[in-house]
């Protein structure tokens, strides 16, 4: 249902009020470039001669800005506006859709979306965290922090998946699972729980993937996987650097220094061996060109699933488990390693 | 996630006498030791580091302590005030454990199980690699054995100091219980004040039978965070046991005198019956 319309493959020029501080040089010369091109169009003067190498500049200027990012800047772009947020991947790459709602329990978490999708030639479960894309829906969706009625939607529909034999995509964008007094009274500890022990079980292959923010338990919530990715400029951590900075520091202005030392980077965790492999993003990452993202997910995403749907089950459920087995069990008395 | 939120409020009794935090009685610490660290007067139940605790569960010398010398490493470089390194070294010096968890095999009333206690007084039982790796070890002993497993939870949550190698101790551990549950094995979990955070979101809230302490603050977010969030007052009660059984997620609370016959009895109960207690000390293979 859902083909992707607005998604040209081009650049994407992030409005005024998008723009990150560290963007700002670039934003900058994008300005000076378009003034150009339009005295350009609207006098029939030729600057192509002075066009040029501004862009030449631009381009060259895009990838220092983006090569020396801070661990919190990084955190600013995975949670950008214009950045590409899991509904705009799931509507651009699934050439059809339908989205199914309700955990059949309790109600619809609208920031929880669960679909039955076909990429390319294949069936799919997608379950992925929604955000919203405007005020309203953010408002609706928590701003992507789910209850436990989306942890349980989520299982509910993966097991779905499991009965027909669909492979689940997952994708994460969470600050976190949602902090409430009914998401407490409802068990949100105990759903998140329930997701991870169900989904080391599920009969059918996993791929999960960090688009944006990999806020912790909201985000594992739905990332136990046989392939776990990562976007470049996506981040997953334990706890939001905010909140880190609050209580290690007292100060949650501190949030910077407490990004720097969670390590919360995509080339951190595939350090860790904590994610699979990490997608490269476009020049300039996903928020300048959101259609380009969105293709190298897909193609990624099908590969994925060409290679998990040749590997035995039992075998695949096996190393499912050594996979999150293995993560940290390098100890310091090397003595005590069995 | 934030074990440090309950750093201040600490139950550890400091010289002769104390008061309670509930009653605000005074009480004799050595009489405070005899009656399970529970207030004679009102029932509040003080915090007990992993070795108590063990001591108030399993038959006397019954306890074989496990990888103890298991030692978290500093993979991130993490330095806030201080470097992670030099926080675990006064950590162990402070509380006199080693981590935030030890584990072993002891038996209840006869019946051998592996057991593993996490520690409030070393970082406020906040897990990290070695917590994760100890549960986990625990959950497949138990599954090898044949034997029930118990973990004993009290943690403000996972633990900042070893980033996404903390988060990943939930997915690790929660396999391990599905693991276990594969081969037909037990898994009681024990919650105990406090138990938050992504301790809550992964072993504690998987056991085939979930027993709580009374009035342990139980939950995923903190009272703290929520409140923050929502500005408003938390009803009476918030995320306390009893709030907890009212809403069904827990199937018990019992008192902790009570805890070693409910423990045993449970294991006699449910227990697959071919591998318990397959040592000796007579018990209960054919059912109590
Ligand atoms: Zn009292």
């Amino acid at each position: 249902m859902a083909d992707s319309k607005s998604t040209k493959n081009t650049t994407r020029t992030p409005k005024a009020h998008e723009v990150l501080d560290f963007e700002r040089p670039i934003h900058e010369l994008e300005g000076k470039i378009a003034e150009l091109e339009a005295l350009s169009s609207d006098t029939n003067l030729k600057l192509g001669g002075e066009i040029t190498p501004l862009k030449h500049r631009l381009n060259r200027l895009v990838q220092e800005v983006f090569r020396a990012i801070s661990p919190w800047q990084q955190v600013q772009v995975a949670r950008a506006a214009g950045r590409p947020l899991c509904e705009d991947f799931v509507e651009g790459m699934c050439d059809e859709l339908v989205e199914l709602h309700g955990d059949r329990n309790f109600r619809d978490d609208p920031a929880m979306m669960t679909a039955i999708a076909r990429i390319g030639s294949h069936r799919v479960m997608v379950v992925a965290h929604r955000k919203g894309r405007d005020t309203r829906e953010k408002i609706k969706a928590h701003f992507g922090c789910a209850h436990p009625e989306g942890y349980r939607k989520a299982l509910r529909k993966m097991k779905l998946a499991e009965k027909f034999g669909l492979p689940i995509v997952a994708l994460i964008n969470t600050p976190g699972a949602y902090p409430g007094i009914g998401a407490e009274e409802r068990g949100q500890g105990w759903a998140i729980a329930e997701n991870m022990q169900a989904m080391f079980a599920l009969k059918v292959p996993i791929v999960s993937i960090v688009v944006g923010e990999g806020g912790s338990g909201g985000a594992l919530g739905i990332g136990v996987a046989d392939r776990v990715l990562m976007m470049e400029h996506a981040y997953y951590s334990v706890i939001s650097p905010e909140g880190c900075a609050a209580i290690l520091w007292g100060d949650a202005k501190r949030a910077p220094d407490a990004a720097k030392a969670l390590r919360l980077c995509s080339k951190d965790l595939l350090s860790f061996g904590v994610v699979d492999a990490v997608l490269e993003e476009p020049v300039g990452a996903a928020h300048r060109a959101p259609a380009a993202a969105v293709q190298e997910l897909k193609r990624v995403i099908i590969e994925q699933l060409d290679q998990l749907g040749r590997v035995p089950m039992a075998e695949l459920l096996d190393m499912r488990f050594k996979k999150f087995r293995a993560m940290g069990t390098l100890f310091a008395d090397a003595a005590a390693v069995r | 996630m934030a074990w440090e939120r309950f750093r201040k409020k600490r139950d550890v009794p400091e010289g002769l006498w104390l008061k309670c935090k509930k009653c605000n009685e005074t009480l004799f610490k050595k009489d405070l030791e005899a009656v399970l660290s529970v207030c004679v007067h009102c029932g509040y139940h003080f915090g007990l580091n992993a070795r108590e605790r063990i001591a108030t569960l399993v038959d006397p010398d019954s306890f074989e302590e496990m990888w103890s010398d298991l030692r978290a490493i500093d993979r991130l470089g993490f330095v806030d005030k201080e470097p992670y390194t030099v926080k675990m070294t006064k950590a162990e010096a402070k509380s006199g454990s080693t981590e935030a968890a030890m584990a072993g095999v002891g038996r209840i009333d006869g019946l051998r199980v592996s057991l593993c206690v996490l520690d409030f007084s070393y970082m406020g039982g906040s897990m990290g690699t070695v917590v994760g790796e100890k549960v986990t070890r625990a959950l497949e002993l138990a599954a090898d054995e044949g034997i029930p497993c118990i973990v004993v939870a009290c943690s403000g949550g996972a633990r900042m100091h070893e980033g996404a190698l903390s988060l990943m101790q939930m997915a690790k551990t929660s396999g391990a219980i599905q693991r276990l549950a594969d081969r037909g094995g037990l898994f009681i979990s024990l919650l105990t004040n406090p138990t938050t955070g992504g301790v809550t979101a992964s072993f504690a809230a998987l056991g085939d039978v979930i027993y709580a302490e009374p009035e342990a603050l139980i939950g995923f977010a903190g009272p703290r965070v929520i409140q923050e969030t929502l500005r408003t007052e938390l009803p009476e009660g918030f995320q306390r046991s009893e709030f907890l059984l009212e809403r069904g997620f827990i199937d018990r609370i019992v008192a902790r005198k009570d805890l070693r016959a409910t423990l045993a009895q449970t294991i006699r109960l449910l227990a697959p019956q071919p591998g318990c207690n397959a040592g000796s000390n007579g018990g209960s293979n054919t059912g109590a």
